[in-house]
């Protein structure tokens, strides 16, 4: 550990400011790019299994025979 | 040689499944790595004695100024691909591959500006390295909108393809700007030929970070990869067995 304490760790020698700074949009991007395509994801197969539900209904219909 | 595997990559299917199995091995090593370098690099690395502290800020801003230039030499292959072979999965790869590269570019300048404050006395100057790669931002910008705005999925490849093939030229440009011009910017940290000229304990964490954000990277890119080809290949047999 380069630090003394805890505290001379938040502080970065007074330039704790500029480095924690960088840091929390650092990680801000790196969440951005993890949590997008897992959304994203969900609402595909959500679209996907819904387009194919209808699909389903559709072609159900056409194959019953009419009733009179 | 043995192209089959060359015509394999062209198939979705077979990417889609062989990137699924690759996927978690990449973001554990990544997040693991990331992680590794982040708290060695800000707690375990020695400080800089002229810089003091501040110098902490290089475990995030190199790692990001590199990797957003070489996601744009691999989008660049790509485009050679795509306009060569006309293989689908390239063009899903620049899709998919110009956020990311836009976001780390972003980060790259965005950590340098709040470097350069407590260093330079400013946050920004219109330096040959800093310029070029601004201009990189917004060649991502560029290929990220000009996808969108081409209705016809053939042209909007070729276009953006072209572009991104036309934007290579600012590759070098921010290699060597910092050897060809007199800028305020310090020289490359890591040289193929050269061994650096920090202490083993301040490159260590570095290079982890580096291998870490490549590992983050390739894993990012396979899940936008694979959401895009489920995407284009709704209508499939493949893809309406999986759902």
């Amino acid at each position: 550990m380069n630090f003394a304490n805890f505290e001379a760790f938040l502080q970065m020698g007074g330039h704790g400011l500029y480095v924690w700074l960088c840091y929390g949009v650092g990680l801000l991007v790196f969440i951005v790019c993890l949590v997008s395509p897992v959304l994203k994801k969900k609402a595909i197969y959500k679209e996907l299994r819904q387009a194919q539900r209808r699909e389903q209904v559709r072609t159900d219909s056409l194959h019953q025979t009419p009733v009179k | 040689m043995n192209w089959t595997f060359f015509h394999k990559l062209g198939s979705p299917k077979w990417f889609y499944d062989i990137s699924g199995k690759l996927l978690p091995w990449f973001l554990c090593a990544g997040l693991l790595l990331l992680l590794t370098g982040m708290v060695w690099g800000l707690a375990f690395a020695p400080k800089d004695y002229q810089q003091g502290d501040s110098f902490r800020i290089i475990y995030l801003h190199v790692p990001s100024a590199i990797l957003a230039q070489s996601c744009y030499m691999m989008m660049a292959a790509a485009a050679v691909v795509s306009l060569v072979w006309k293989m689908k999965l390239a063009d899903v790869f620049i899709y998919s591959a110009a956020p990311i590269g836009a976001l780390f570019t972003f980060l790259a300048l965005f950590t340098g500006a709040v470097w350069g404050k407590p260093t330079w006395g400013t946050w920004w100057v219109w330096d040959a390295r800093l310029t070029a790669m601004l201009v990189l931002l917004f060649l991502y910008f560029g290929v990220i909108s000009l996808q969108s705005a081409i209705e016809d999925a053939q042209l909007a490849s070729k276009a953006t393809s072209i572009l991104v093939l036309v934007g290579v030229v600012n590759i070098p440009i921010i290699k060597y700007s910092v050897d060809w011009w007199n800028t305020l910017h310090q020289p490359a940290t890591f040289k193929l030929t050269e061994k650096p000229a920090m202490v083993p304990e301040m490159w260590i964490p570095l290079l982890v970070m580096v291998i870490g954000i490549y590992c983050f990277f390739s894993a990012v890119v396979l899940m936008r990869m694979r959401n895009e080809i489920l995407l284009r290949e709704r209508k499939t047999k493949w893809v309406k067995a999986l759902l």
